[in-house]
């Protein structure tokens, strides 16, 4: 993306208007349409897979290292935040099978014994709870990923996408051991903890006067992603790119590969963490058993669709994945009548074959995806045509075998 | 070749979103009133098969009584199904479906990790929902719309940890569940603490998802000697664990929970001399109307056949889907209204004597039981025979 | 003693097992550098084609019927997902094998729906036998000694015959070996073929050990296969194949003590050191003459 002088221009200025208009559209919907529509299902839903696919998209589109372990940061991010937020007066039977846990800091009460337990007070320790409970997710992922990343980012392109999917699995078997149980609630789900629904203002007898629990998502997931586009349209975005074009070149420009490679991991497992606390407020419980492989695969997907190294590509897609998958393509699972004829193959799991059928489509017809790598302030830049540039991303398979092999000499 | 692509899809998506708009306003157009009933069940994934069954329960109990009469105008009771997948991350939106679709109470689900995730939207709508045989504490605990009608966790462990010392005199017991689920790891607790309790020894091991290999596990059962082996896994585990069993010559007897009352079980220890015991909600020949009536409607409809697996033995959780249906009934005509609300706070005082015995809620939500069936697997027919009836000194 | 014979045993034709998936993987990433994802998952669907053929036809017919519609679904899969992609990115390849892996899932899921399906017992090789008195079945011994005949034909398919001097070439350096005249997109089918082909006699073998096949049964397999080839190093049969037994040896050791929790973990902890320590695997070979 060129880097935009002062003046803002007015592709930018147009996205930025969408992005508002579909915030403040979400919140007039939520209060005067039903607001347990499966909308907002997709939309909460949505906008966390869109946080967690633009952070995979960061390493695996910007900085070309193919990793896999985005489950496994989402699912520490998931924890720390549902354990730095339950409360300490539920504890005790959530922890039911370990007769309570050994770590009993809720920032939420921290801050209610501060600012009170009452009316104003309460809403913002809820608030201020809540959002020093998703950084810290972010930084434990971060740290982890640092960890993680000591060993493994010295791994090429498969072999680095295997490695981070194997210690995803690690994770998911460290959380799930009962021996933990004091911490991590073993089996059992967390739950208990801040969702989005207590974002909704209500009265004095607890009914909902004013809904805010799909914008706050929205909010949330939109400030990150806004940091991430600054992340990449600053120098360290810039050296990351170089990495993905050409490793040797951009090590003979000067760019620490190995402080750049940990870092664009940090970051992305940072955000990862933070998607995950997210996730952790859509389901309204945490347990290791749902970050599978399989979690990991449908964010690649998202990104793939959207199109690699695409932010607004990665977001617009995962709202359309998840309006497809939960949504829109839901009918196919019921048996349907057009008059009186049963129209075949409609049963259950009819809907998960038509849809990876459209994935691979996708896949395979439309490779670039939904916005290749352009991103949605380049649409409504009405330049030109713009003279393409040869793609690094189609760099003949024999070159790039080849210096994947020279890679392994040394 | 690409455009042609494109403007398929297109027109595809196009379809999909006007028939999904289309589904959900589906079924109004009928002059006749309707009252909805969400069934909040799996039809795939690890639960898939046990959901299927539940969801027979209702389908069977809707042909019988499709109709409920509120305020003296007869309502068509219309059975509205969402899959929750067994999967915790898809009962959110599964749940909000159902939500969506305006359904005056919801029946479900089999599996209580499901359960949990999707009660948090059941609330907000302020919709009842009533659990057939998720036995999970947490389903119900600490809320005030989550029902069920079947018994407890801590209940079925310490049921079949007495059942264990009183019939085999068992001192040693080996545990076996999957590692990261709430099911199997909850009732492996209470059972160790009962057995423990009684001055057993317990010995509680743990498989990774989707693991098939269960003989290493097995050989630790029977090298460390134990009397009998307890495992409280989903079907398809268990399925696996029986044969294995077999093949390695395990002389223990097998114990399982409710989820191991399932056909492909017995399919598994059919012409082995596996000994197999299973606690469960419902013993075919509890009730011979029912039997009859059931069986019958499964042998004239192939989707319900398939459905419970090919042959025509009742499982328990049929028989409670059976009676959760007619407790959601009783529970529409004591609110004497259609609205979610009404309905919820008649829940509560409901009380109805169905064919798994009688059903009344405490204070939090769960029926007052207090004995449980205890059956076992005749090898030679494939059948279950009834063992004995087990309940719990309070 | 009883113990540990029994559990070496099961590791041994675990090991055997894996060795059959691991060679697909091997072969198909030694030339087309493609972590096959769907590997596994075909194992899955071989499974499935057993249990569907076998309730209408006698075993004798439905054996090798099953192992022909693997074969063929094998070549299919690398026809329609894998040749339009010859000239993409390697990630394009691997995200389409996802995606494969994906659609046979959801499709096993849509075909069994949802329930798990039990595999057809073949009655001379599920017997229980006896060894140094540990109970186990036939196949447990059948297995090694299976793996052992088909690695031998294989490499003599590989070392003595034109297509697989064909294969090594193309493995050794994809372009020169085009222009050399090697049909590469035949080589390249061939080598999805004999995938296949193992991976259905592999299921046979494994599913008659743990009769019940589940749309997701394929995936731990699969991708553990793939860890014993890497160990092994990639592009090895040789090196696959004993690292398929070592994997399936460690594995039910692991799962016999008390840290059984981490018997999947500790493959997946295995291969990361593998890859930092020795990348190229025990038999990997050196990279240098393939430039």
């Amino acid at each position: 993306m060129p880097k935009t002088k002062k003046k803002i221009d007015k592709g930018t200025l147009i996205t930025l208007c969408i992005i508002l208009g579909v915030m403040i559209l979400t919140v007039i919907l939520e209060n005067t349409i039903n607001a347990n529509s499966l909308l907002f299902t997709v939309i909460r839903k949505g906008a966390v897979y869109s946080l967690v696919a633009v952070s995979m998209n960061l390493l695996n589109g910007f900085t070309g290292l193919f990793s896999l372990g985005q489950a496994g940061f989402m699912l520490l991010g998931a924890y720390t935040y549902a354990i730095l937020t339950i409360p300490g007066g539920i504890r005790d039977t959530v922890y039911y099978l370990f007769q309570g846990s050994s770590f009993n800091f809720s920032f939420i009460d921290a801050f209610k014994s501060i600012f009170g337990e009452e009316g104003a007070g309460a809403t913002i320790s809820l608030i201020l709870g809540v959002i020093l409970a998703i950084i810290c997710a972010g930084i434990v992922a971060a740290i982890c990923a640092y960890l993680i990343g000591l060993p493994v980012l010295r791994l090429k392109s498969d072999y680095l996408a295997i490695a981070t999917l194997g210690f995803a699995e690690i994770l998911r078997a460290i959380f799930q051991w009962d021996k933990l149980g004091k911490v991590t609630n073993g089996a059992n789900a967390l739950r208990g903890y801040p969702t989005f629904a207590d974002f909704n203002i209500k009265d004095d007898i607890g009914r909902i006067v004013f809904r805010l629990s799909s914008f706050v998502p929205l909010l949330i997931a939109g400030i990150c992603i806004f940091v991430i586009v600054l992340l990449i349209n600053s120098s360290y975005g810039r050296a990351f790119k170089a990495i993905r074009d050409d490793e040797i070149a951009a090590e003979a420009m000067g760019i620490n590969l190995a402080k750049h490679k940990s870092l664009s991991f940090c970051i992305s497992s940072f955000f990862a963490g933070v998607g995950g606390a997210l996730f952790a407020m859509f389901a309204s419980t945490v347990q290791a058993k749902t970050f599978t492989s399989a979690m990991t695969y449908e964010i690649l997907l998202i990104v793939v669709i959207g199109g690699i190294g695409s932010v607004s590509g990665s977001c617009i897609a995962s709202f359309l994945y998840i309006a497809c998958s939960e949504w829109w393509l839901r009918f196919l699972d019921n048996t349907q009548y057009i008059g009186n004829y049963q129209i075949p193959l409609f049963r259950n799991g009819f809907r998960m074959v038509v849809f990876s059928i459209i994935i691979m489509i996708v896949v395979l017809f439309f490779r670039k995806g939904i916005m290749g790598d352009r991103e949605l302030p380049d649409i409504f830049r009405k330049k030109k045509k713009t003279v393409k540039t040869p793609d690094v991303q189609e760099e003949p398979e024999v070159n790039k075998m080849h210096r994947r092999l020279k890679d392994y000499d040394e | 070749m690409k455009k042609v692509l494109a403007i398929i899809m297109a027109l595809a998506l196009i379809v999909c979103c006007f028939s999904a708009c289309g589904g959900n306003n589906g079924g109004n157009d009928s002059s006749e009133k309707v009252i909805r009933i969400g069934v909040f069940e799996p039809a795939s994934g690890d639960s898939g098969a046990g959901g299927k069954k539940e969801t027979l329960g209702m389908q069977y109990a809707n042909s019988k009584t499709p109709t409920v009469d509120i305020n003296g105008e007869t309502y068509k009771v219309e059975l509205v199904y969402a899959d929750n997948g067994s999967d915790q991350s898809k009962a959110p939106a599964a749940a909000s479906e159902l939500v969506g679709k305006n359904v005056a109470i919801v029946l479900g689900s089999y599996g209580s990790g499901v359960s949990i995730a999707a009660s948090e939207t059941f609330n907000n709508a302020g919709l009842a929902a009533l659990g057939v045989t998720c036995t999970n504490p947490n389903v119900t605990a600490g809320n005030d719309h989550y029902f069920r009608i079947c018994f407890l966790d801590p209940f079925q462990g310490t049921v079949l940890a007495n059942f264990a010392q009183s019939k085999f005199q068992a001192k040693k017991a080996y545990c076996l569940g999957e590692l990261g689920n709430e099911y199997d790891q909850g009732l492996i607790s209470f059972f160790s603490d009962a057995f423990k309790k009684a001055g057993g020894e317990v010995i509680a091991d743990s498989f990774p998802t989707n693991n098939s290999d269960f003989s290493s596990y097995i050989n630790k059962a029977k090298s460390a000697g134990c009397d009998v082996l307890f495992c409280p896994v989903s079907i398809a585990y268990a399925t696996q664990i029986v044969s294995q069993a077999a093949a390695l010559g395990a002389k223990f007897p097998i114990l399982g929970s409710d989820t191991l009352d399932d056909n492909m079980v017995l399919d598994a220890a059919k012409g082995t001399d596996v000994k197999l015991y299973v606690s469960t909600f419902y013993a075919e020949g509890g009730n011979k109307d029912f039997d009859a009536g059931i069986k019958e409607y499964i042998n004239s409809n192939a989707d319900a056949k398939t459905a419970n697996g090919g042959n025509d033995t009742i499982s328990a959780v049929t028989a409670m889907g059976y009676d959760a249906y007619y407790v959601a009934l009783e529970a529409i005509k004591a609110a004497n209204s259609a609205d979610p609300a009404a309905i919820k706070a008649a829940l509560s005082s409901v009380t109805y004597t169905g064919v798994s015995g009688d059903i009344a809620f405490d204070e939090i939500g769960d029926a007052k039981r207090d004995t449980a069936y205890i059956k076992t697997a005749d090898t030679a027919n494939a059948a279950w025979i009834f063992e004995t009836q087990q309940s719990v000194a309070k | 003693m009883e113990f540990l014979v029994s559990q070496v045993l099961s590791g041994i034709s675990l090991g055997g097992q894996y060795a059959l998936i691991a060679i697909g993987y091997t072969m198909v990433y030694g030339i087309l550098r493609l972590i096959n994802f769907a590997h596994g998952d075909v194992f899955m669907v071989a499974g499935l084609f057993m249990i569907y053929l076998s309730a209408s036809l006698p075993i004798y017919l439905s054996i090798p019927l099953a192992i022909i519609m693997t074969v063929l679904l094998g070549f299919i899969i690398e026809r329609a997902a894998y040749k339009p992609l010859r000239t993409a990115p390697r990630m394009s390849v691997m995200i389409s094998a996802i995606g494969v892996s994906y659609l046979l899932q959801n499709l096993a899921l849509y075909a069994t729906g949802g329930q798990p399906k039990t595999y057809a017992s073949i009655p001379w090789i599920s017997k229980t036998i006896y060894i140094f008195g540990a109970p186990t079945r036939i196949v447990t011994v059948i297995t090694p000694i299976l793996v052992i005949v088909l690695v031998v034909l294989l490499s003599l398919l590989i070392n003595h015959t034109k297509i697989g001097i064909a294969m090594r070439a193309v493995a050794k350096d994809f372009e020169t070996s085009k222009l050399m005249g090697v049909k590469i997109n035949n080589v390249i089918s061939i080598t999805f073929i004999i995938g296949s082909f193992l991976a259905a006699v592999g299921s046979l073998l494994y599913f008659t050990n743990y009769p019940t096949v589940v749309p997701m049964s394929g995936a731990m397999p699969g991708l553990k296969a793939f860890v014993a080839a890497v160990f092994g190093g990639i592009g090895s049969v040789p090196g696959a194949v004993i690292g398929a037994f070592i994997i399936g040896i460690c594995e039910t050791l692991i799962k016999g003590t008390d840290y059984s929790v981490f018997s999947d973990a500790f493959t997946f902890a295995l291969l990361i050191v593998i890859l930092v320590v020795k990348p190229t695997g025990i038999f990997g070979e050196k990279a240098t003459d393939k430039v």
